[in-house]
């Protein structure tokens, strides 16, 4: 069971009070954009087995969205942090780097 | 005008908990900037409440104030008096950035009284349910099997709880069958 504490309102949600919402930090490549650039922004998406990044909505509950870091196999959560947030915050990376050094997620990852 | 009738029209039951299903309860949502105190100074004028904080109800006689999420908040308040206060509301409001909307036809509420209060919801909800985690004054939005509902513990063995009206039914029988005679817990006994 995944227990994540939505940022927005302090609680500590159960997975099945939150929806899902895919990958976290995309970016949007939109009309004007190449062939390559929007491909990847539409379909292309991590299949982390680790650490990973996802979007959250607290659907049974405030009803707001947020992002998550945690590790697909062992379930361990590193942080929650508002969706107005482009990259990882710094704080969430350092806590990821100590439990997993040498991680690499996109372009992140712990420092060489 | 046409008789109101509330969802379940005063329907209970009496088990574990005594579950009530509640006449009809005026609703205003209202959505707005927390920060700004224009905002703040009318919903609490009207509401005659101080304004909650995160995850708090502030109540007052006939009403409540209910913080829903970060930029949404509920007042309670007699049916009656729903109409024109939410259009006193949003005339109030319309120079700011909020909303205020007379939903007083869309929750189903409910009262539950008895000891295992907290036995019979932990039952039905992925919420923590401690004392701790859900202390007296506070509202839970959660999940009520495969319901979305919210739980506000008005006391200590007295709680409101509310859903949509359509599932009003599924909510009670939920409740009923959650407290059910025989079906006792005793985790939060004494808790
Ligand atoms: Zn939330």
């Amino acid at each position: 069971m995944l227990i994540l504490t939505c940022p927005c309102c302090g609680i500590a949600a159960d997975e099945t009070e939150l929806s899902p919402g895919g990958e976290a930090h995309l970016t949007r490549h939109g009309p004007g954009s190449g062939d390559t650039d929007f491909e990847d922004y539409l379909f292309n998406r991590e299949n982390a087995r680790g650490v990973h990044f996802e979007r959250w909505r607290h659907a049974h509950g405030c009803g707001k969205w947020f992002l998550a870091a945690r590790d697909t196999v062992t379930m361990q959560v590193f942080g929650t942090y508002p969706a107005q947030t482009t990259e990882p915050p710094q704080e969430i990376r350092d806590r990821i780097t100590k439990a997993r050094p040498g991680w690499r997620w996109r372009d992140f990852g712990a420092a060489e | 005008m046409s008789e109101i009738i509330a969802p379940l029209n005063g329907a209970a039951f009496d088990g574990l908990l005594r579950v009530d299903a509640l006449g009809p309860q005026g609703q205003i949502t209202l959505r707005g900037d927390f920060a700004a105190p224009a905002f703040r100074d009318v919903v609490t004028e009207v509401a005659g409440t101080a304004f909650p904080e995160a995850r708090r109800v502030e109540a007052a006689g006939d009403r409540a104030l209910l913080w829903m999420s970060p930029d949404e908040l509920m007042l309670l308040l007699p049916y009656e008096a729903a109409t024109t206060t939410a259009a006193d509301l949003a005339q109030r409001l319309s120079g700011e950035h909020a909303l205020a909307v007379d939903v007083s036809d869309a929750r189903a509420h409910f009262r539950l009284r008895g000891a295992p209060l907290r036995d019979v919801l932990a039952k039905i909800t992925p919420a923590d349910v401690s004392p701790a985690a859900l202390p007296e004054g506070e509202l839970r939005r959660t999940r009520l099997a495969q319901i979305a509902a919210a739980v506000w513990l008005t006391g200590p063995q007295e709680a409101r709880l509310f859903c949509f009206r359509s599932v009003a039914q599924y909510a009670f029988d939920l409740l009923s069958t959650a407290a059910a005679p025989g079906s006792e817990v005793g985790y939060f006994d004494g808790r």
